[in-house]
């Protein structure tokens, strides 16, 4: 006898799409997993990014257009304007190099201290300049991907500045592209000193403002306003001495013990289309026990998901 | 001429693929600010149009493949866009016949419940990964949604055009 409270089928095609609305969910829900919290699958990302790359490509076109235009009709209406903006870079280029001779000067004095003091001398930076493809393709995320990838050697966990200051660091790495995760991104950490008075303390991104903040700073602590945050280059990944962060705002809620600290980036993290990838800068002796070294490394990056 | 029903406007699947391309393309241009919040989903939008005329072609286990692929392009954790690309699809392809009984006014309205499904969804995905949620994001919903009606009849259109040009 056939059943009557079930349609009949007709045609076989396949699972119902309830089925596989459980299915395609469960899987994007592991695979979600295991993404957030291993990080197993960049093998997988780097080998379909090849196929969507021709797509990111193609979409940057009309950008780099308009640019292109935008420059040509400099050149043929500006010139006075691009006469002007000559001699200022001129007059910076002359004061730069000023300051560059001194510096020179200061670095052979240091080295030479250094060496007295038998202290290890701090190594030259190798830099690339790379250029923002992407700039914050998600609202969520202050992330931005350039156009310098595993073909020129970046490398995971490197430093990206512009010229004043610390950007950020480069989290993800593509054949042609990587991905720089800001420092103002939610609980993207920078270790540093305040220049004043040498005080090492670890500033915070803030995720959905341009912001970054101190945390755990305890009250009595000697941060004022204005002060200048360079990187300590404790732990090596960050080379010593590069702004970072100014603060702007300290508030004391004494119900609590840690102040309230709000920093702004001294680079302009939201402005530049050029950016410097600084690479093989710190050789620090390794540490006693490898392994615990290993893994620090790698908590490094993976320290914003784990949080 | 009067234009023939749905169900016998063939579609090839060139026009498919290439639609879902533009649509990555779309997605892809280097939105800033207020256009980025203002952003439409045009991936979103393109898989549903499919889903809901040709639930037998474009299902759900394609749409998740093209959520894996939008995942890739974004940035974005694996599965975030396919999740809710997963979830889209579903509400196209079980509601398909339902939808193309009204007319496009009408569809609007069932459509915009859909998006912000698919949109509430990517943001709770959101809210537990990062802990915090960007509201303004569920702009590109509605923006989603005004765009349904030209979409829709330039596709209609589109697949008119090369029925009535392919007739002997």
């Amino acid at each position: 006898m056939i059943d009557n409270t079930q349609s009949l089928q007709f045609f076989n095609r396949g699972p119902s799409p309830v089925a596989r609305l459980v299915f395609f969910s469960v899987l994007s829900l592991l695979l979600l997993f295991v993404d957030a919290r291993y990080r197993y699958l960049e093998s997988t990302r780097s080998a379909l990014s090849v196929l969507i790359s021709p797509i990111q490509r193609l979409s940057t076109m009309p950008n780099s257009l308009w640019q292109k235009a935008g420059d040509f009709f400099i050149t043929q209406n500006r010139q006075h304007e691009l006469i002007k903006q000559n001699d200022e870079l001129q007059l910076q280029h002359q004061r730069d190099a000023a300051q560059l001779l001194q510096l020179q000067s200061l670095e052979k004095e240091n080295q030479h201290l250094r060496s007295l003091d038998a202290l290890p001398i701090r190594n030259q930076l190798k830099t690339q300049v790379a250029e923002i493809i992407y700039a914050e393709r998600d609202v969520f995320r202050r992330k931005v991907l350039v156009n310098k990838g595993a073909d020129t050697d970046v490398k995971l966990g490197e430093v990206v500045m512009d010229d004043v200051g610390i950007v950020g660091q480069i989290t993800r790495v593509y054949p042609w592209l990587s991905e720089v995760t800001l420092i103002t991104e939610k609980d993207q950490a920078v270790p540093v000193q305040v220049l004043r008075n040498g005080l090492r303390t670890i500033v915070f991104g803030a995720g959905d403002t341009s912001q970054l903040s101190l945390r755990y700073m305890p009250a009595s602590a000697d941060v004022q306003n204005g002060d200048v945050l360079v990187t300590s280059g404790i732990d090596g990944t960050y080379p010593p001495g590069i702004p970072v962060a100014k603060v702007i705002k300290i508030e004391h809620d004494s119900a609590y013990p840690f102040l309230n600290v709000t920093c702004l980036p001294i680079a302009g993290v939201d402005n530049h289309r050029h950016l410097l990838i600084l690479s093989s800068f710190s050789k620090l002796p390794s540490r006693p026990d490898e392994k615990t070294r290993a893994d620090n490394s790698g908590n490094r990056v993976k320290f914003r998901k784990s949080n | 001429m009067q234009s023939k029903t749905e169900i016998q406007r063939p579609v090839s699947n060139i026009f498919i693929v290439s639609s879902i391309i533009a649509a990555l393309f779309l997605n892809g241009l280097p939105w800033s600010g207020i256009g980025l919040m203002l952003r439409p989903d045009f991936v979103a939008l393109v898989l549903l149009y499919w889903c809901m005329h040709k639930p037998l072609r474009i299902g759900i286990g394609l749409s998740w493949a093209v959520g894996i692929f939008a995942d890739v392009s974004d940035a974005t954790l694996f599965g975030q866009h396919a999740l809710a690309y997963t979830l889209l699809a579903f509400g196209g392809v079980v509601l398909h016949r339902r939808l193309q009984m009204f007319g496009l006014r009408q569809q609007t309205i069932q459509v915009f419940g859909i998006f912000a499904l698919t949109y509430a969804v990517y943001l709770m995905v959101n809210w537990q990964v990062n802990g915090y949620v960007v509201w303004p994001y569920l702009l590109g919903c509605v923006t989603s949604t005004l765009l349904w009606m030209p979409l829709s009849v330039m596709f209609n259109a589109i697949r008119q055009h090369s029925l009535d040009r392919n007739r002997p």
